[in-house]
């Protein structure tokens, strides 16, 4: 067991390096560079090349990778060519806010899509299930952009049920512990900034989890129709258990292991969603940075956050084998 | 005779498709079992054993199935009965051991477990006594070290063991009726022979009463009382065992017991097997479904379904039987 984990964790330094080289080529592909962008109006090709030589891009690209790969070793991956900040502090401001938003989508969808595709499963054919099932395809298929800025319109300027956007009323003079609003609001007691916060995040979660509640909802339904029709369920049946522990000792246990791996995959798609929704939102976390960071093509800053991405992917699909190896005890952690 | 455990009268099963015909899986069967006795019922694949005896079970699937007749347990039918108070019957009262033991185990789950769920559900048992129970349920079935394998997951396990492991479940709560859908197929010949063994003692000494599946009239030959022969869904024969063997009177029957292989044949000599396989759509409608594979087929067997006749206390669906004295 702690093996594997060392060992998946060795694999993750090997994954990082071939994709920080592939970022960095893309990166310097791209037509337009950074100093042609900071310089704005103003560039002349004497003053970009002037730049360019501050910045060290007139190097050849392999020198380039090599200075900053020994740079990224010892900890420092730059300063943004934006802001001048060190990328490593502007990535710490920012990684809280979309941490809050991207954890509140996954549990929703979580919390939502598996008693939904239980359901679904269980009343399958039903008026029910199939309204479930072109929910989740509609579901699928919305841009989330789109979807971010319909609720947006709707809820927030045209009801005014809810903020149009940002994280926290200016008028709320919260404390901060951890950087997520809503937790820290709890922790330091100040409810209404925990509520305030609250109500900010519900149109941005919303539109960032209707894809994955869509997969989720959609797996769980076809892994439980699945195990419904297997043999081991009849076996179950055929004991004359009650009702309710063929379904919770011998269904869900069993259909939960497909989902697993779904949820991994959701959480490594779910930065994508974040930028849009953040966006749509004006939220001010990764996903801003991002985005501004491809505008003006400021390398340092997305080459750190594409990475940091990259590794939390591996590591929550890392916690999901670990999890799939607890459900079932065929699996064997190598 | 006595009145019958089981009393299964007129069973039909049809697999009902939106926009397709309805197909008919099981026409007209009708059997009994007493209590403590071995009823083998016998046929090819596909003829409707399995769905025959997940009907009796209620295990079939609950849409797209349609079930007509009656089973009748102990007075009791069984196809009428509520949901909850067939759960209360199934694993207590009748049971059933599953063709494919590979499957019919919850792979997440370990074997301890898997017993003792059925002990708390009828029996009423604490987790230690069931705990204890379950132990002394696995030895009976003969698996080595019980008390370590209740922390067993299926897959640790051989085949043979988990088909022992089903039977220690299904022999659990001592149930009066046993119904065993070709325990031994998906196993290999020695063990088939272990677990035939074991299956024929364990329901000797509790006075269980078993249905026993099979395509294998070897099967039958060493273990049932009276058999029921089985084709395209209908019953076409059934006679106390010896009878059957001594004088199969269906060509069908006849055929099949041509067909087991004979250890002292010649070498090369042809098996006498039956030729085709089981119809899909069983055409039992004005004909004899088996007419077309039939060596005595006469011409009214394609044009009128044989009527069901018991002649000297053997049951019969054929117009042209092969000679009681042949
Ligand atoms: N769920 C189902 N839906 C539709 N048809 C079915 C279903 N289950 C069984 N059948 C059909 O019913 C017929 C009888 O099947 P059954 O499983 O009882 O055969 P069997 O005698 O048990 O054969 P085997 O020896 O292969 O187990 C077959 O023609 C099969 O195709
Ligand atoms: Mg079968």
């Amino acid at each position: 067991m702690l093996r594997f984990i060392v060992r998946r964790l060795l694999q993750v330094v090997p994954t990082l390096f071939v994709l920080s080289v592939l970022l960095f080529a893309w990166l310097r592909l791209l037509p337009g560079g950074p100093a042609a962008a900071l310089l704005g109006d103003k560039a002349t090709p004497e003053k970009i090349a002037e730049l360019n030589r501050v910045l060290g891009l007139d190097q050849p690209i392999p020198l380039q990778y090599l200075r900053y790969l020994g740079r990224s070793l010892t900890g420092d991956f730059g300063n943004s060519l934006i802001s001048g900040d060190p990328v490593i502090s502007e990535i710490g401001r920012a990684l809280p806010a979309t941490l809050e938003l991207s954890v509140a989508a996954l549990l929703l969808a979580v919390v939502l899509g598996i008693p939904l595709g239980y359901v679904a499963a269980r009343y399958r054919g039903r008026p029910l299930d199939t309204t479930t099932v072109i929910g989740t395809l509609v579901g699928v298929a919305v841009p989330v952009f789109f979807l971010g800025f319909l609720l947006k319109q709707w809820f927030a300027v045209d009801l005014g049920w809810f903020p149009p956007s940002g994280r926290q009323s200016v008028s709320i003079d919260a404390t901060k512990v951890t950087g997520l609003a809503v937790l820290d609001g709890l922790l330091t007691r100040e409810f209404d900034a925990s509520w305030d916060a609250l109500v900010h995040l519900v149109l941005p979660a919303i539109a960032l989890a209707t894809i994955p509640l869509a997969v989720i909802t959609r797996i769980t339904r076809a892994s439980v129709l699945d195990v419904l029709g297997s043999d081991f369920v009849r076996t179950a049946n055929s004991k004359g258990l009650a009702p309710g522990t063929v379904r919770s000792r011998h269904v869900l246990r069993n259909a939960l292991l497909p989902v697993s791996t779904t949820i991994g995959l959701q959480t490594g798609l779910l930065l994508g969603g974040a930028v849009l929704t953040e966006k749509v939102f004006v939220w001010g976390g990764l996903g801003t940075l991002i985005a501004d960071g491809i505008t003006r093509r400021d390398y340092p800053r997305l080459q750190a956050i594409v990475l940091l991405g990259a590794a939390v992917y591996v590591l929550v699909n890392l916690l999901v084998d670990l999890s799939y190896a607890l459900i079932d005890p065929r699996v064997r952690l190598r | 005779m006595t009145t019958p455990l089981l009393e299964v009268e007129d069973l039909g099963v049809a697999f009902t498709r939106k926009g397709e015909p309805d197909s008919v899986a099981v026409d007209g069967v009708s059997f009994d079992v007493q209590p403590g006795e071995v009823v083998g019922l016998v046929g090819e694949s596909g003829c409707g054993k399995s769905v025959t005896s997940l009907a009796i079970m209620r295990l079939l699937p609950e849409r797209g199935v349609r079930v007509s007749g009656s089973a009748r347990m102990e007075g009791t039918d069984l196809l009428t009965l509520s949901d909850s108070a067939m759960r209360e019957k199934r694993g207590r009262d009748l049971s059933m051991v599953f063709q494919d033991p590979l499957s019919s185990l919850n792979p997440v789950i370990e074997i301890g477990l898997q017993v003792t769920e059925v002990l708390k559900r009828h029996r009423g048992m604490k987790s230690d006594a069931a705990r204890r129970e379950a132990a002394e349920l696995l030895e009976r079935v003969g698996i080595p070290d019980p008390r370590r394998r209740l922390d067993s997951y299926p897959h640790q396990m051989s085949g043979g063991m988990r088909q022992r492991v089903m039977i220690a479940i299904a022999l659990a709560c001592r149930p009066r009726l046993l119904i065993a859908d070709e325990p031994t197929t998906a196993l290999d010949v020695t063990i088939q022979a272990q677990i035939l063994e074991l299956l024929k003692e364990l329901v000797a000494d509790s006075g269980t009463a078993l249905v026993m599946i099979t395509h294998d009239l070897g099967v039958v030959a060493g273990l049932c009382d009276r058999v029921n022969v089985l084709y395209g869904g209908r019953i076409v024969e059934r006679a106390e065992r010896h009878r059957l063997f001594a004088k199969p009177r269906h060509p069908y029957t006849y055929g099949l017991l041509g067909s087991i292989p004979r250890l002292d044949a010649p070498p090369g000599e042809d098996l006498n097997a039956i030729r085709g396989s089981v119809n899909d759509n069983l055409p039992w409608a004005s004909a004899c479904a088996f007419a077309p594979r039939c060596p005595r087929a006469l011409e009214k067997c394609t044009e009128i379904t044989p009527a069901p006749e018991l002649v000297g206390g053997r049951f019969l669906r054929c117009h042209n039987p092969v000679p009681a004295e042949a």
